[in-house]
């Protein structure tokens, strides 16, 4: 089973994502001047992780954040989240300015995992949502759903121990989508998968969004899954991170395998390439040790 | 969880065990160890099933369990809401969890003679001692159990809304509950032992009483007995205890 079994979302359309690429909708998502500090200002060891950033992420819209290690696409992610105060600046959803959790609008996929170990893939899908609070009644076929939408409800009953690195994801995946939220911030969620997982748990993932039409928002440091998933691409610079570029990804979803080994993807990866190289280079001459202050 | 144990260890732990009895008969044996010292082990085991088969021992059974399931009652409420407390703060965790573990090294049953004069010779001054001794390892393992959960666990909790208390009930007891049950079955444990050994001090009744009155009185062989007899106790609570622990455990897993 993969991800392609869903049931769920079929009345999207799924060309809907690539009328949006034409004719970008509003904004739902502005950040705005957003910089974050670690450290009291004047303390030698304050850290600048992000300055300035200003960007606007359409409804619908799947943007990818890339950059070097520490450039503060993590802490972009989380001060969108809520997870975070930002130094300055601010971050509007919908209009409204973002000042804690907005577990309505958003919902989370972590790098690490956070699924509870003391409960079944299913009660832990259950459990975000009653946090969220989902009524009761609708939390058992609500998860049954996101589970089958990412290919794991046969595995309902098990506890995530039992499951696989990739399969754990999934499941993180499918509290997020159980939320039903408009909005799905990942941060790095296949980090730690093998390089042949995360290719085709990234192909099943193109094909689901493309049909919940989510806006999203996708960190990542793989240049390749970046271009393959991604509308919009920002490329962020070494610390303190500031949005460089950002590129288009004109290409309709759901992206096909083919598109995986297209000359095009190998052109705008190459072009990531140039655009990161230098950055990665500044981060490696100027950051011997890297000060913890959040990917 | 300790993988079970072959039929190997098995018979070598009973091995040692029949090692112990050979050397005690064969030490007893007329000519060697006096037996007012150490009585051999066949009027022991008579005296044992004696003490089985009568009922004199009841009185005194129950006045040492009494005491131990008090102490163990308090010290787990008050472990565990002090630990609650302290660890609701990270400012009061580094102040408080060195300043608990500096105290629990320190030989708590040396508090005992002021016990004494506190409590009386009765069950009092025997259920605050086991108190003390059992609150320090609940309160130290509710402060690491609920000071440690993992920060991510916290994070995506909040991240999908989750309010105080279900914060606390559905993320950070069941996170803590494996390191707090240990603590729990540490202070049952080590509270039994230090009530044993506050009744052998100075006591009016108890397991420990009749141990020491029997010796005052040179019944060796029925001293041994109702030793014999404490340890059977201190088995008995240990796995009571640990089998408890380990159901506990599976309940949250």
């Amino acid at each position: 089973m993969t991800l392609l079994d869903s049931k769920q979302g079929n009345s999207h359309d799924p060309r809907r994502k690539m009328e949006q690429n034409v004719n970008r909708g509003e904004a739902i998502i502005k950040v705005e001047g957003v910089s974050q500090a670690f450290g009291a200002e004047g303390d030698p060891r304050r850290v600048v992780a992000l300055e300035s950033a200003t960007l606007d992420i359409a409804r619908g819209e799947l943007l990818s954040l890339i950059g070097p290690s520490g450039c503060g696409k993590s802490t972009l992610l989380n001060i969108i989240g809520g997870l975070t105060t930002p130094t300055t600046g601010r971050v509007t959803i919908d209009g409204q300015v973002v000042k804690g959790p907005s577990p309505q609008k958003v919902a989370y996929v972590f790098q690490e995992n956070t699924l509870f170990p003391w409960r079944t893939v299913i009660d832990n899908v259950k459990l975000g949502m009653a946090f969220q609070g989902v009524a009761k009644g609708e939390r058992h076929e609500r998860a049954r759903h996101s589970l089958e939408a990412v290919g794991l409800l046969d595995f309902s009953d098990h506890y995530p121990a039992q499951l696989s690195g990739g399969m754990k994801q999934r499941v993180q995946l499918a509290r997020a989508l159980g939320l039903q939220t408009e909005v799905l911030l990942m941060d790095e969620p296949f980090a730690a998968l093998d390089e042949q997982t995360r290719m085709v748990l990234g192909e099943d993932l193109s094909v689901l969004l493309a049909r919940t039409g989510k806006t999203i928002i996708f960190v990542t440091h793989s240049l390749v899954e970046a271009v393959f998933l991604a509308d919009r691409v920002a490329v962020l610079t070494a610390r303190p991170g500031k949005i460089k570029r950002i590129i288009d990804i004109e290409e309709p979803h759901p992206r096909k395998s083919e598109f995986m080994t297209s000359a095009k993807l190998g052109n705008l990866r190459n072009e990531l390439y140039g655009l990161l190289h230098d950055e990665i280079r500044k981060t490696m001459t100027h950051q011997p040790a890297e000060a913890g202050a959040g990917a | 969880m300790r993988p079970k144990l072959g039929i190997g260890q098995r018979l070598i732990q009973l091995g040692v065990l029949i090692l112990i009895l050979v050397a005690w008969y064969v030490g007893t044996l007329p000519g060697h160890i006096n037996p007012l010292l150490l009585p051999p082990p066949a009027p022991v085991f008579k005296d044992f099933w004696q003490l089985l088969t009568n009922s004199s021992i009841w009185p005194d059974l129950w006045v040492t369990v009494h005491e131990w399931l008090v102490a163990v009652a308090i010290a787990a409420v008050a472990g565990c809401t002090l630990g609650y407390i302290i660890s609701r703060s990270a400012y009061a965790v580094r102040v408080f969890d060195p300043l608990l573990a500096g105290i629990y090294s320190i030989p708590a049953i040396l508090l005992f003679p002021l016990y004494l004069l506190f409590f009386g010779l009765g069950s009092g001054s025997k259920i605050a001692i086991g108190t003390t001794i059992a609150f320090f390892p609940v309160v130290l393992n509710t402060i690491a159990g609920l000071a440690n959960v993992d920060k991510a666990y916290i994070r995506a909790a909040q991240s999908m809304g989750a309010n105080d208390f279900q914060l606390f009930w559905s993320v950070m007891l069941p996170a803590a509950f494996p390191v707090v049950l240990t603590g729990l079955r540490l202070g049952c444990i080590i509270a039994f032992l230090a009530i044993l050994g506050g009744e052998t001090i100075s006591s009016l009744a108890g397991l420990g009483h009749r141990i020491v009155s029997l010796a005052e009185n040179m019944e060796s062989a029925q001293m041994f007995a109702n030793i014999v007899f404490a340890v059977l106790m201190a088995f008995i609570i240990n796995g009571v205890v640990s089998f408890a622990e380990a159901r506990g455990r599976r309940g949250f897993q």
